[in-house]
């Protein structure tokens, strides 16, 4: 992959790491723009927390190197833990600490002086609604906002590279919600690089610039989310009709290449569900003047993609487990 | 982005200010939610109430009156009190690496140690408070030490190097556990070891292979130190092979409590 005119914010290259003779991640390379938000996206065990543990100094790699902030992960640990900020899928918080406590103690680990540790603290506590909670035992707090404290735990250290680890897994979709607001407001306002992983096809498609879809520790595709949905078959043109007649007739027209419902008069013509396929599917009713209800344009979504790439169904599942690390 | 390619090495003082703020973190704790405490103060103290009142007066009958048998027992129940920290200090510990918060501060640019030291230190902060009620409980009920200020301050300071050394030696195990529960198991024995010394009796009164054990465990010249400090009997070369045991035991505890962060850590 060649990304030309960006600095690159993380680089990795020929990532490994094995467990028990089983590799969890099996040659992985990265490159991710700075300023950009990357979603490594995949099922459990398909390699998306080791892979974030190896990256954040957690884990050490079996082969493979990466830079990150420009600081070399193997040679310059520290280097590397003074730019990062890490959010995982663990709940790092203090439960018998009250929310400010805990931001003032990543506060003080960061030598942020304690004026600026304080006022840092309080201003995240308000920005992410946490003000009216802040000095309650985190013990007391839902899983929502444990998450926000979590992530106002690591924008305290003002981190240039930030790793989300499944930020919004086992949250509800309200909770989900506020969490991918609050992830893109802080990227479009700081300037931040995000590397989050995934395994909900939507919030990769939300919040991603790039997707890179991990599956048996490897990527096994990689672009940005339309580009992915493109390279799927799944896409297409459905024809509605009200009238059985137009419909035979468009039948006869498209041949074939269309699938057909005749019990609902509904024709699926397969094509990528861009501008040019629809104008040419418009150009051939108009041309054999057959008229159809309704035009519909369905392009693929990132479950497709999966399947297509992988060739299973892998959808996320309803109440998401923990990763296996 | 002209970052260096090598950041500039943890400096020493970041080591300590670090060590400091994970020790109030601890405190903080200990405050809060003083279970532990209580057992730390607990347990010392009823001791010394069943020695004292129960069994004193058996026990001290080679000695003299039960008046007597406190005057020699006491500086052994501190000793318990010293030790029994340790199993603060590893419950602490395990609990901070199974619950995922050691992965955020292992993702900071904080030194390992200070991580460890932020536990050690603050129970030992809490240790010593627990020896100040002990002792203050080992007088209400009649201790009656003819220490001098300046014996009083060896006293505490011998204490203080004692749970300190336990610390690591705890913090060593609580890394070692897989569960808080099992993490609180294994320094019990600490506290119960000074029974095998002459915490309780004089070594020369045990049967042959007991009092080769109790004459050669490090509690017994911690005990005879302090209790020649505070009652005056003769201390000879104890003192010294007692710093020997603390820093002995500190030394291993710390080595140990590396390895074994690291260890734990990876799985």
């Amino acid at each position: 992959m060649t990304v030309t005119g960006t600095t690159a914010a993380l680089t990795a290259t020929g990532l490994r790491k094995s467990y028990g003779g089983k590799a969890a991640v099996d040659g992985i390379d990265l490159h991710v723009p700075e300023g950009s938000v990357y979603a490594l996206l995949g099922p459990n065990g398909a390699g998306k927390t080791t892979t974030v543990g190896i990256l954040t100094t957690l884990t050490r790699p079996d082969a493979g190197s990466a830079t990150i902030g420009g600081h070399d992960l193997a040679r310059d640990q520290d280097g590397v833990r003074s730019v990062i900020g890490v959010t995982g899928q663990f709940a790092a918080v203090d439960h018998l600490l009250t929310a400010r406590e805990n931001l003032i103690l990543l506060a003080d680990l960061h030598h942020l002086g304690r004026h600026e540790g304080r006022r840092r603290a309080d201003a995240l506590l308000a920005g992410l609604d946490l003000a009216e909670a802040a000095r309650n035992p985190v013990a007391t707090f839902s899983g929502g906002m444990r998450r926000k404290l979590d992530l106002a735990m690591t924008l305290i250290g003002d981190p240039r590279v930030l790793f989300l680890d499944e930020p919004t897994t086992g949250l509800d979709p309200r909770s989900r919600r506020t969490m991918w607001r609050i992830i893109r407001e802080l990227v479009g306002g700081r300037g931040v690089t995000v590397v989050l992983t995934t395994q909900y096809l939507e919030e990769a498609d939300r919040l991603a610039d790039r997707v890179g879809v991990l599956d048996g520790g490897r990527l096994v595709a990689e672009g940005t989310p339309d580009e992915l949905k493109r390279r799927v078959p799944g896409g297409h043109i459905r024809l509605r009709f009200d009238a059985q007649e137009q419909y035979a007739r468009a039948v006869a027209v498209f041949g074939e290449a269309a699938r057909r419902d005749d019990a609902a008069l509904l024709l699926d013509i397969p094509c990528d569900g861009g501008i040019t396929a629809v104008r040419s599917v418009l150009g051939i009713l108009d041309a054999s003047a057959v008229e159809a209800t309704a035009l519909t344009v369905h392009t693929p979504d990132l479950d497709d993609v999966f399947l297509a790439l992988t060739g299973r169904h892998d959808t996320p599942p309803a109440t998401p487990e923990e990763n296996a690390r | 982005m002209s970052a260096p390619i090598l950041a500039p090495a943890l400096a020493p003082s970041h080591v300590l200010t670090d060590s400091l703020t994970l020790t109030r973190r601890n405190l903080r704790h200990a405050l809060r939610y003083p279970a532990m405490t209580t057992v730390v103060v607990g347990m010392p103290v009823l001791m010394l109430l069943v020695f004292t009142y129960a069994f004193g007066g058996a026990l001290g009958e080679g000695i003299g009156t039960r008046g007597a048998y406190i005057e020699y027992v006491a500086p052994g129940i501190f000793l318990m009190a010293a030790a029994s920290g340790a199993v603060a200090t590893a419950v602490g510990l395990c609990m901070d690496m199974t619950e995922g918060i050691v992965n955020r501060f292992r993702t900071l640019r904080i030194s390992r140690a200070s991580i460890i030291a932020g536990h050690v230190l603050g129970t030992t902060l809490q240790t010593l408070v627990s020896i100040a009620l002990v002792i203050a409980v080992a007088v209400a009920v009649g201790f009656r030490p003819d220490a001098t200020p300046v014996e009083w301050l060896a006293a505490a300071g011998l204490l203080a190097f004692v749970a300190l050394a336990l610390s690591w030696v705890g913090a060593a195990m609580g890394l070692v556990a897989r569960t808080p529960e099992s993490a609180s198991n294994g320094p019990l024995p600490l506290q119960f070891l000074p029974f095998l010394g002459s915490a309780v009796v004089p070594a020369d009164s045990m049967p042959a292979a007991t009092r080769w054990f109790a004459e050669h465990q490090p509690f017994t010249p911690v005990i005879e130190t302090l209790r020649g400090l505070l009652t005056g009997t003769a201390i000879g070369t104890d003192g010294a092979v007692a710093l020997a045991w603390c820093a002995g035991l500190t030394v291993v505890g710390l080595l140990w409590a590396r390895v074994a962060f690291a260890r734990a850590a990876a799985r």
